[in-house]
């Protein structure tokens, strides 16, 4: 029928050659690397000497911890949470806000290590590793807060499901005894996570290594692993389960965290959009806060290969979605309580808008809906400027929006007696700026110490580490030809199995 | 003097690719070898099969585990809540309808568990920890864990023979053949 469709049309043209488009995937590692390429980059960041600006950050850094972080507990445990600058009213405060916002960073670690990693999305292999520690440092930090804003802190121990001397146990109807058990989980499993990823890369430092300590650091710490095909099978088996397992949690935690507030009855808190409010947030502000470690990190050791300007596109397109559904959120807790009718409910959100901390909600509005939203074009995609920018205004926006949700909900409550203007005290400052000390420090160390890059993962990604890539190699076209006149077997059932 | 003797533990054979080492485990397979391994510097997909490999036994120890946890769980709340110290607080009582308020920490200590489980059921099923090996002896098998795609066959396959293994593997594409020998008593 064709045939003739196409003899009796006059001006047919002539039959010439079709080319099939070949849809190429983007390579994950630039450059036509070697495997070899790949071990010396990444061990070599462990091997050589550390570049100047390595000391420069980490000097500076771990003296803000040790100051910051060492000196300030230990000034607040021996004088008391007074000196904090929590109220009456505000009894949650600076501690809170960065308690849920360190806890929020650490959710783009096992994003992109699990929920990537189900999705089949390869182009995380080459930044799995260090968002994975980030999640670990992360996590310390957020841990501070609470620990010590349950005022004494050696009672500490109470959270745990222990009988203590009163024979009373703790309320497991509680989500502040439901955010221990997730936080805590999701700290072992996000360690346990990335120490099982870690162990054929420290089995390759190991066998880089020339005898002595190092060497018997590393070999103790890698457990003996030699690549075997056998171990491999259930390694990739323990993977995938941890994987499956982490799914879930990641998006368990924060919505355990946002129980905390959503289960109380205080205006502008007891909301049902808070769980994936919180979640998109969480993954929101991680997936920033890679970006902000990784771009410099890439630069200074020389990573472009393997984190390419792919990777940095995908995670700004991650930033611009979340930050939109974020986006989303604001503005739909504005229109529910519009359309609650409950007079608090809307007192509470007119007076975040307009009240004493209008400049927090500016900021928050700013810079985590609208900066963001450069990421729609490709230019700014690219311009590594432009997205370090926009990552560190989404770093600071993420943080005014736990001020807002906290500080300027617990200003205000029932009792106009009670409303008063917080004010942070030197010694929140000084904390807050000490975890950042802290978690830079730990993130240099890492770099420092352990295989940046997973790179048994970023191997498995090149196109020849496909067992059947050399049948593809024989043809000019790599293979499509091959696979579809197979495919045509089988269709006909002319296949050899 | 030392009457130290050496013990063949393997012949070790280098391959030039990913293909490569997966066809010649097909071989190696189909040659009815058992006491053999393929190294690699990753996880290969598609080599399990090539190996005859049957699908791996973790599963069935994490979904004890977290079966484990899950009734922990349930326990460690419904026992102190319920039974020994019965709480009656933010209006939820203190019987079976309390329930619905502990699935959080079930679910927590569920994923906990499970996710012990996977860690120690895959060192366990692999023997790791261990920190030497007789492979370790061989002069290549640093390259396992940089670019190396090696065959290992043991010498306690029963159809191990050191002529025969060495012109076997070198057969089906195999380079660099090593034997590799332990330290025996």
């Amino acid at each position: 029928m064709a045939d003739t469709a196409t003899k009796t049309t006059s001006e047919a043209p002539a039959p010439r050659e079709v080319k099939l488009p070949v849809l190429e995937r983007e390579k994950l590692v630039l450059n036509k690397r070697s495997y070899h390429w790949i071990t010396e980059r990444v061990c070599g960041v462990v091997e050589n000497k550390q570049p100047m600006v390595w000391w420069a950050l980490f000097i500076p850094t771990i003296l803000m911890a040790i100051i910051g972080v060492g000196g300030g507990l230990i000034y607040l445990v021996t004088t008391g949470v007074g000196v904090w600058g929590n109220t009456n009213r505000v009894m949650w405060g600076w501690p809170i806000v960065n308690f849920v916002f360190w806890i929020g960073i650490g959710h783009a670690g096992t994003l992109i290590s699990a929920i990537l990693f189900l999705t089949r999305q390869n182009w995380r292999t080459s930044i799995n590793r260090a968002a994975e520690a980030m999640t670990i440092f992360a996590v310390i930090c957020a841990g501070i807060f609470p620990a010590f804003h349950v005022g004494r802190v050696w009672m500490a121990w109470y959270l745990a499901p222990i009988p203590n001397a009163n024979a009373v146990w703790q309320n497991f109807k509680s989500p502040l005894l439901w955010d221990v058990f997730a936080v805590s989980t999701y700290f072992s499993i996000s360690l346990v996570f990335w120490f099982l990823g870690m162990v054929p890369d420290l089995a390759t430092i190991r066998d880089r290594c020339k005898r002595g300590v190092k060497k018997a650091l590393y070999g103790i710490f890698s457990l003996g692993w030699r690549g075997s095909n056998r171990h491999w099978s259930h390694y990739e088996m323990a993977y995938l389960i941890l994987a499956a397992l982490s799914t879930p949690l990641v998006l368990s935690v924060h919505s355990v965290v946002s129980f905390d507030f959503a289960t109380s009855i205080v205006p502008g808190w007891h909301t049902t959009i808070f769980p994936p409010y919180f979640v998109a947030g969480a993954i929101f502000g991680g997936f920033a806060m890679v970006l902000t470690i990784m771009i410099p990190a890439r630069f200074f050791y020389g990573l472009d290969d393997m984190i390419t300007m792919k990777h940095i596109d995908n995670m700004a397109k991650i930033i611009l979605l979340t930050g939109t559904i974020v986006g989303y959120a604001y503005l739909m807790e504005l229109f529910v309580a519009f359309y609650s009718g409950a007079k608090y409910e809307m007192a509470a959100f007119t007076y975040r808008i307009t009240g004493p901390y209008w400049w927090a909600y500016v900021a928050m509005m700013s810079c985590n809906v609208l900066s963001p939203q450069l990421f729609w074009f490709k230019r700014c995609r690219e311009n590594l400027w432009v997205v370090m920018g926009v990552c560190m205004a989404v770093n600071a926006g993420m943080w005014f929006e736990r001020f807002v949700i906290i500080v300027t909900t617990l200003a205000r409550d029932f009792m106009p007696a009670n409303w008063k203007y917080y004010n942070p005290s030197w010694v929140d400052i000084g904390l807050f700026l000490g975890t950042i000390g802290l978690f830079t420090s730990l993130f240099l160390l890492f770099l420092r110490f352990l295989p940046c890059i997973n790179i048994a993962e970023v191997k498995w990604a090149k196109q020849e580490s496909d067992v059947h890539f050399d049948d593809k190699k024989a043809h000019p076209d790599e293979g499509t030809v091959v696979e579809a006149s197979y495919q045509h077997e089988l269709d006909n059932g002319t296949a050899e199995v | 003097m030392s009457t130290s003797v050496k013990r063949v533990y393997c012949y070790l054979a280098e391959f030039e690719s990913a293909s490569a080492l997966y066809k010649a485990a097909q071989k190696v397979r189909d040659a009815g070898f058992s006491k053999w391994d393929c190294y690699t510097p990753y996880p290969m997909h598609g080599l399990d099969a090539a190996m005859g490999l049957k699908r791996s036994i973790l599963p069935y120890f994490v979904f004890f585990g977290g079966v484990i946890g899950l009734l922990t769980a349930f326990l460690l709340a419904y026992v102190t809540q319920v039974g020994i110290y019965p709480t009656v607080v933010q209006g939820k009582p203190a019987n079976i309808f309390t329930v619905p308020a502990f699935f959080p920490i079930m679910f927590e200590l569920t994923v906990l568990f499970s996710g012990f489980t996977a860690l120690f059921a895959c060192l366990g099923l692999c023997q790791l920890p261990r920190w030497n090996h007789p492979l370790f002896a061989s002069r290549q098998a640093h390259r396992i864990t940089d670019d190396g795609f090696f065959i290992a066959i043991e010498a306690r396959d029963p159809k191990f023979s050191k002529e025969g293994t060495k012109g076997f593997l070198g057969g089906i594409g195999g380079d660099n053949i090593e034997l590799v020998e332990e330290d025996g008593k």
